[in-house]
């Protein structure tokens, strides 16, 4: 998942005054009872506006995440990676339609969504506006990730919204494939030649503090989380999650024979957690605020296949108005 | 490792074999080359569909061809370390994607072709060749039905779309004879029953052809235009370079390194 942003701002809001009470009570205790909230089901305004701010947030990070990635299609070094990697971000497009779908049966449609992307005013994760040097960083993104993703969305598979834990679901199911696709990648270039290795360490060095901080803010600092929490949005807090990761993925990198970099890392015997060492949170903030090195491109990249296929879209729906005229001209041929 | 050229007389089965898989890796790649370009999202995941078939039918493809070749090269050694020369890809193939009018209008020019093509295999005297010949049949269908739903939309759709779709035609129909194109090592196959003559799967092209642009309300070229040819020769044009460059250069940069 891809909400780091959510955590941000605008707290979510209490329950309108013009929200009954009794509603509101029966909706959380149904919640509280781990019920499925479902599309036609009363909910509270703000549950109703944060699903969709966090769902559309997650689909438009898979959308944007297919750039970085598309980025090594056309140079995928064999024929096996290069199916593989088609197939991953054809994978990526298809987690953003069906997340966008889950998003409508709260009442928004796929238009305005993307509308606010375009725009600028929706966030999706910052981790995509890092930029993809070499063949390694399809290893490391698939491996740390699509990893940290997956250790966000196994709990969203027990969400309260039920289109969104559905969705969820099948997310993880082709997440964890990919995370396993990417780990192979990086254990193949680090018992390669000494230039892959080097290629996978570099890798490792650029992307494990963006990826760390795919987990959003320290819990401190992070405003959503106890409603959302209640609300079972949310099953763990961002620390709980960056801690897990952080358990699972560091052994791989060790197994890798590869170093991270952070020289405060260790295993602490008693927690039985790694520890590490301080989050540059300046840079978190510097690319959320639009200021990482890719926030542009990745934007203008998206505006112009949108605007660049908007003929496309006109026509199809001219063809379609055309066929639905004929059609009514000549209702007998039609029958036929 | 340097790469060995395919030699001008090479045993017939394995240049047909290598120029099916040249062009369908060629194709393929033009289509990745689409990949968060797409106009719509639905589209973005069709025609990654269409690419992966593509791709998928190239690599069993280049693996037979190595098998029949003999020399210890493998499927990625034919598609990377061969320079454009070597390649034997129908032009129509390395034609740059355009807009997306193009794109489809060469998917339709294509797929109408190795649709019947594709069938006609399976009856090969050459089992793997025939086995692959089954599974892309049902591959191609999709990509037949796909594309030529696309080119009756932008056919018919605005006026922008029919001129568009009008200068794709204008540029791609001079592609289209060598499809059905023979040499000597072609004849030597058909005689023996390894690979069906593609002038008899003619009559099935122009009607499919016809077909479509009739229901997307765009002419049929005259007979008689004049037809480029040379992809099956190693004679390419200049944008297959520019592809290959980019999609070798990994394997090229780091020789023998495996990904
Ligand atoms: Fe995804
Ligand atoms: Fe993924």
């Amino acid at each position: 998942m891809y909400t780091q942003a959510l955590n941000q701002k605008e707290a979510a809001a209490p329950a309108t005054a013009s929200e009954d009470a009794e509603a509101v009570a029966r909706f959380e205790a149904r919640v509280a009872a781990e019920d499925k909230i479902e599309p036609n089901d009363w909910m509270p305004e703000a549950y109703r506006r944060t699903l969709i701010r966090q769902i559309s947030q997650h689909a438009h990070s898979e959308i944007i995440g297919m750039q970085p990635e598309g980025n090594w299609v056309t140079r995928a070094p064999s024929l096996r990676r290069k199916a593989a990697l088609l197939a991953k971000v054809q994978d990526e497009g298809g987690h953003g339609l069906y997340l966008y779908a889950a998003a409508e049966t709260l009442g928004v449609s796929r238009e305005e969504l993307s509308e606010q992307l375009l725009s600028g005013k929706a966030k999706y994760s910052s981790i995509f506006n890092y930029p993809t040097l070499t063949w390694a960083d399809i290893g490391a993104i698939g491996w740390l990730v699509d990893g940290a993703a997956i250790m966000n969305q196994i709990p969203l598979c027990r969400t309260s919204y039920g289109p969104y834990a559905r969705a969820m679901v099948r997310v993880c199911k082709e997440e964890s494939f990919h995370q396993r696709q990417g780990y192979e990648i990086m254990l193949t270039l680090s018992r390669g030649t000494p230039e892959q290795k080097a290629m996978a360490q570099d890798a490792l060095d650029r992307w494990w503090w963006p990826s760390l901080m795919m987990f959003g803010p320290p819990d401190g600092a992070s405003q959503h989380t106890d409603t959302s929490m209640r609300w079972k949005i949310k099953r763990f807090t961002n620390d709980e999650i960056r801690q897990q990761f952080v358990d699972a993925t560091v052994p791989q990198g060790h197994f890798l024979g590869l170093s991270f970099p952070d020289p405060a890392l260790r295993l602490n015997e008693e927690t039985g957690h790694w520890e590490f060492g301080v989050i540059d949170w300046s840079e978190f903030k510097a690319v959320l605020a639009g200021n990482g090195p890719c926030n542009r491109q990745r934007l203008r990249t998206r505006r112009q296949a949108h605007e660049g296929g908007a003929w496309v879209r006109e026509a199809a729906l001219a063809h379609a108005a055309k066929r639905r005229a004929r059609k009514a001209a000549a209702p007998k041929l039609a029958a036929e | 490792m340097t790469s060995i050229l395919v030699a001008r007389d090479a045993p017939p089965l394995l240049l047909h074999t290598l120029r099916l898989a040249d062009t369908a890796l060629v194709l393929g790649h033009r289509l990745s080359e689409w990949t968060g370009q797409a106009p719509m999202l639905e589209e973005e995941l069709a025609l990654a569909n269409v690419a992966l078939d593509l791709i998928g039918q190239a690599r069993s493809l280049y693996a037979y061809a190595a098998e029949l070749e003999g020399k210890g090269r493998t499927e990625d050694d034919l598609a990377y370390l061969r320079d454009a020369p070597e390649y034997r890809n129908l032009l129509i193939a390395e034609q740059p994607n355009g807009d997306f009018a193009r794109t489809v209008l060469r998917q339709l020019l294509v797929s109408a072709f190795m649709l019947p093509y594709w069938h006609a295999l399976t009856a090969s005297r050459d089992e793997t060749l025939a086995a692959v010949a089954a599974k892309a049949e049902k591959e191609v269908a999709y990509h037949l039905r796909h594309a030529g739903e696309w080119v009756i939309r932008l056919g018919d759709g605005t006026d922008e779309s029919r001129s568009r779709m009008e200068d794709a035609l204008d540029e791609l129909w001079p592609f289209t004879g060598e499809m059905f194109e023979t040499d000597e090592s072609d004849r030597a196959l058909i005689a023996g029953g390894f690979a069906p003559d593609p002038a008899a799967l003619r009559p099935e092209w122009d009607a499919t052809v016809a077909r479509v642009f009739a229901e997307a309300t765009l002419p049929v070229p005259q007979a008689g235009t004049w037809m480029q040819s040379g992809g099956r020769r190693g004679v390419h044009g200049e944008h297959l370079g520019h592809m290959l460059a980019t999609m070798q250069h990994l394997p090229r940069a780091y020789p023998g390194a495996a990904w």
